[in-house]
């Protein structure tokens, strides 16, 4: 009975050490959880899921504070996808959040604008030039459609328009 | 004129999957008949009670997944499960065991995972090593040779639905271990292969009886190679890891060790090497992956027969391997061409 | 005999599939007389449209130029046949792999054809460079399929070693290339020649399909008349697709064309027998490209056979001149069983990379609505030419993981359709690899926006952090400056106030 025990104790601390010398020595080189949520999301930071950017909304999902239907760029496909990795119920996207998309690029009216400078300031990725009192524009190939400029702007001179003319 | 818009390519496939489950039936009757010579209406006795389970396990489970039930039990698959199932169990075996086999392999092994391809494990084998694990006693209810003769047709059927023998048999009285079981008993016993060998129920390739059920399973399982149902990797490999340790312990002691012949027509050699082994949906993908998965069920088994505590172990060699098929598939890609 | 050069290696997979060229190789190709109306689309190559350059109303001649190519990858675009330009118009218009919509001249042609034009003054200059623009503006394209500019192939910069002939045709029903072979054999060879100066080539290859008996003979012979000793014949095994020039270059040189790359890497060019006998046409007469064969079979039809249609001749006009569809036929195809694509009407012109319409009765299609989950035989990966793993590939395209996709080569698939074939479930493959494509791509597309996005927002929040950085400075600066001028003029008060209370203290003692 002893030669029993000592050879299943023996098993099992042998396989124990195989295990976690793999665990060290294979390592996945996978993201963090919230890397790869982040991955899942646009990545554009429009924050119209209510978080200042892509990452916050990707740490609060991974605390499992935030539902998975708030980012209207990413659609249903992020929401499938969020929902496959966190093991989340899909549901349908929530519609008061807005409707940025990747396929829509903005476009200042160049009559209209009066270079207050607002909508520069507030976009996330540096797409608008111009100086204060003088024209702005965007940079086409720079806007991702996350249309933060458009409720700054004091006399409504930015639409959005489809990037694929 | 207006035509209908379908998408490339036109051309007509060359098979289908009905068609390939039909050929592995058709490829089995020669062993069915074989066996029915050699060891009575057993196996067909029991056939009755599988495909109707087979079926019916099937046909819940998909309405209960809410898919098509035509679609879905005329793909033949259950079919070919249970009859696997029927060539792995004793002859003599109750209808109660013979059904939950099968239902176990058709519901468990799988439905559950998702139906038709999407099977990690191979079904039949599931389904086998359930009742064994859990049956020990009745799957080792084997006939000898021939000596089914007091027992016809009708006392088959009395057996199996009433668990009556006629007057004057008992269990123990009619059936009797294999041959591999045999050889494992007696070498525990000190005695060596010379002098089993020469025992009445060996004949010159294996075990009397079941020698020639092998070899109509092998000509079976050419018959698969060339119509193109299964390829040469699985059966090969399988063969090449029992048979190569097999020679090789055979010639350092032949008086421990079986030769590599008996090997071969012995147990579920040639069942697993053609027609468990190569199940597709829980075998490696890559041509690599599956010389690799047939070794490791030919090693496996050789050495569960030789060091082990069963005495053919090819059902747990599929089901080893069948866990280690997605790392094989991973690592076994080959090169792209232009890459 | 055809001389026998060794076959390197077989390509990997592929199938030997029924030919059915039969059908339509039994008569000498016939030639279409000049429908009453032509379309000609202005995407007649792969690569940007050409532009129009003609107007409603306008009379043409019979090798005018009536589209100018827009871009570096381009050929000009000539009228078939004289007559009246009658509109330009939007219409669906077959290329090498699909329908699209393209502008199209459209021309009411004369009643009579009038006489060919005259080759112009030096439509064939000595120079390479001025005989690459002389392609271009005959409007030679490969006639393969692709219709990729000859004169680009031809001009690559980069150094070239061995031109392919391709003359395999290995998709069942398509028999042009084989006609013309038995037909025009020298011009085929002198079209090649010219080839091979353009593109400093020092060999040619000259590969045929086994089964091809008599364009085998008829090329033979004329490769030993051409007495060229670069020139080598091959008889290569007919598996599809052995015409692919990917497989081609692997059988024939046993070299593998980089993923993603051309030929031309390699130092390889492959051109179909069809554009070498259009080069050869256009550098002896000076006549641009205006006409080709195309191969009308399949069931469907009543008279099969191949026919040399003018460029803007509809595939109804083709059908009708073979006797037109019968009862039977149920599918209308452009290109070959495999690779072709399904038409709606047969309202649709011709370009110059149409080489086949097929009609076939619904006996001879797949039907498409019977599908069972894949089982994982593994068939189609031992069927793909190109090494891939259509299983896999299946299953990361219905998972959407676009990075496996990648990974597991979904860019070099050449949609063969041999997949497709021996799948026992009967899985629209191709299909699906053809849609995850372009899923793919757009993923990609999006990436790309969001890495540029991100890095443009980790930018921005550098430059606010600086700016708050530089702003908190210069307060600081300013409070220190404040706080150095409350010192200064606290000390230069209290030093004043010393004085005044000095002086107070003392009036009449003495300094």
């Amino acid at each position: 009975m002893l030669s029993g025990t000592l050879t299943l104790l023996g098993l099992a601390v042998g396989l124990a050490s195989v295990l976690l010398l793999g665990d060290r020595m294979l390592a996945s080189r996978e993201n963090t959880a919230v890397e790869r949520v982040e991955r899942i999301l646009p990545r554009i930071h429009c924050g119209q899921c209510g978080y200042d950017g892509c990452r916050p909304y990707a740490q609060a999902l991974v605390a499992g504070t935030a539902s998975i239907n708030l980012c209207p760029p990413g659609g249903e496909e992020t929401i499938r996808q969020l929902a496959e990795l966190l093991g989340a119920e899909p549901l349908a996207l929530a519609a008061e959040r807005g409707r940025a998309s990747m396929e829509r690029v903005a476009h200042i009216d160049e009559d209209a604008c009066i270079g207050c400078n607002l909508c520069a300031r507030a976009c996330p990725v540096d797409a608008i030039i111009g100086i204060p009192q003088m024209l702005h524009t965007i940079i086409a190939s720079a806007c991702t459609g996350c249309e933060r400029c458009l409720a700054p702007c004091p006399v409504d001179c930015i639409v959005m328009r489809p990037r694929h003319a | 004129m207006v035509f209908p818009l379908n998408p490339a390519p036109h051309a007509k496939p060359v098979t289908a999957v009905p068609i390939v489950m039909r050929r592995v039936l058709y490829a089995l009757l020669p062993a069915f008949a074989v066996y029915c010579w050699n060891f009575g209406p057993g196996i067909a006795v029991n056939l009755m009670v599988a495909l109707p389970a087979a079926l019916l396990g099937e046909a819940l489970m998909l309405r209960a997944r809410a898919r098509d039930l035509r679609h879905g039990l005329t793909d033949g698959s259950a079919i070919v499960t249970a009859v696997l199932i029927v060539f792995a169990l004793p002859p003599l075996a109750p209808w109660w065991l013979t059904a939950l086999a099968v239902v176990v392999a058709v519901v468990i092994g799988k439905q559950l995972f998702g139906g038709l391809g999407a099977n990690v494990f191979n079904p039949a084998m599931v389904g086998y090593v359930t009742v064994l694990l859990s049956f020990p006693a009745e799957m080792t209810q084997w006939l000898p040779p021939g000596g089914h003769a007091e027992l016809g047709l009708v006392g088959h059927l009395a057996y199996a639905f009433g668990g009556r023998l006629p007057e004057g048999m008992s269990v123990d009285a009619v059936t009797q271990a294999t041959a591999l079981d045999v050889v494992k008993q007696e070498l525990a016993n000190m005695r060596t292969i010379e002098e089993i060998r020469v025992g009445p129920m060996f004949g010159d390739l294996g075990s009397r009886g079941w020698q020639w059920i092998n070899v109509s399973i092998a000509a079976g399982g050419l018959l698969l190679l060339h119509w193109r149902i299964i390829r040469w990797h699985i059966p090969v490999a399988v063969l090449a890891g029992l048979l190569i340790p097999a020679a090789l312990l055979h010639l350092i002691d032949t008086s421990r060790y079986l030769s590599p012949v008996f090997h071969l027509f012995s147990g579920a050699t040639l069942l697993g090497a053609f027609f468990i082994a190569t199940d597709p949906v829980s075998a490696a993908a890559t041509s690599k992956g599956r010389l690799i998965y047939g070794a490791g069920i030919g090693a496996l088994t050789y050495g569960i027969r030789t060091w082990g505590g069963y005495p053919d172990g090819l059902a747990f060699a599929v089901l080893l391997m069948n866990a280690s098929v997605p790392i094989l598939d991973r690592y076994t890609q080959p090169r792209i061409y232009g890459r | 005999m055809p001389e026998r050069v060794k076959i390197h290696r077989k390509f990997t997979g592929g199938l030997p599939l029924r030919p059915y060229k039969a059908l339509s190789t039994g008569a000498a190709a016939s030639r279409l007389t000049i429908p009453k109306r032509l379309c000609i689309s202005m995407q007649q190559q792969s690569g940007a449209p050409a532009m129009a350059c003609v107007t409603p109303g306008e009379r043409v001649e019979r090798g005018q130029l009536i589209g100018v190519p827009t871009a570096t990858l381009g050929a000009a675009v000539h009228a078939s046949a004289c007559g009246r330009v009658h509109a330009l118009e939007q219409r669906p218009v077959p290329t090498g792999s699909r329908l699209v919509v393209a502008d199209c001249v459209v021309i009411d042609t004369d009643p009579e054809p009038g006489p060919a034009s005259a080759p112009g003054a030096d439509h064939w200059p000595g120079d390479r460079a001025g005989r690459l623009a002389a392609i271009r503006r005959a409007g030679i394209v490969g006639l393969g399929g692709a219709a990729f500019p000859t004169a680009d192939k031809l001009g690559c910069d980069r150094a070239c070693e061995t031109l392919i002939l391709n003359g395999a045709e290995c998709e069942p029903y398509i028999s042009c290339d084989d006609m013309l072979m038995r037909e025009t054999p020298d011009s085929i060879l002198a079209g090649a020649a010219i080839m091979l100066e353009i593109a400093c080539a020092s060999r040619c290859i000259v590969a045929i399909e086994r089964d091809k008996i008599r364009a085998l003979e008829t090329m033979a012979d004329a490769v030993r008349r051409f007495a060229d000793e670069r020139f080598t014949m091959v008889a290569i095994p007919t598996i599809y697709p052995a015409g692919g020039e990917r497989q081609l270059v692997e059988m024939l040189l046993g070299l593998e064309v980089p993923s993603g790359g051309h030929p031309i890497d390699i130092g390889v060019v492959c051109q179909n027998v069809g554009t070498a006998h259009a080069l050869a046409n256009f550098v002896a007469s000076g006549q641009p490209l205006l006409s080709r064969i195309v191969t009308v079979t399949g069931r469907g039809v009543e008279a099969p056979q191949n026919v040399h249609a003018p460029i803007g001749a509809l595939i109804g006009d083709l059908l009708a001149h073979c006797g037109g569809l019968n009862e039977r036929a149920s599918r209308l195809i452009l290109g070959g069983n495999m690779m072709g694509y399904s038409l709606p009407t047969a309202d649709i012109p011709i370009t110059k990379s149409t080489n086949c319409v097929v009609a076939l009765t619904a006996e001879d299609v797949r039907d498409d609505t019977t599908e069972w989950p894949c089982i994982r035989c593994g068939e189609c990966a031992a069927a793909c030419p190109a090494r891939l793993l259509p299983q896999e590939l299946l299953r990361a395209a219905t998972g959407r993981r676009f990075e496996r996709l990648t990974a597991l080569g979904l860019v070099d698939c050449i949609e063969c359709g041999c997949c497709d074939v021996v799948c026992p479930s009967h899985i629209l493959l191709t299909a699906r690899f053809r849609a995850a494509k372009i899923e793919l791509a757009e993923h990609r597309a999006h990436a790309r926006l969001a890495d540029a996005a991100d890095e443009r927002y980790l930018r921005r929040k550098d430059r606010q952090l600086r700016e708050a950085d530089a702003a908190r400075h210069e307060q600081d600066e300013l409070k220190a400056r404040l706080a150095g001028d409350e010192a200064s003029r606290r000390a230069a008060l209290s030093a004043a106030v010393e004085r005044a209370r000095g002086r107070k203290r003392s009036p009449d003692e003495p300094e």
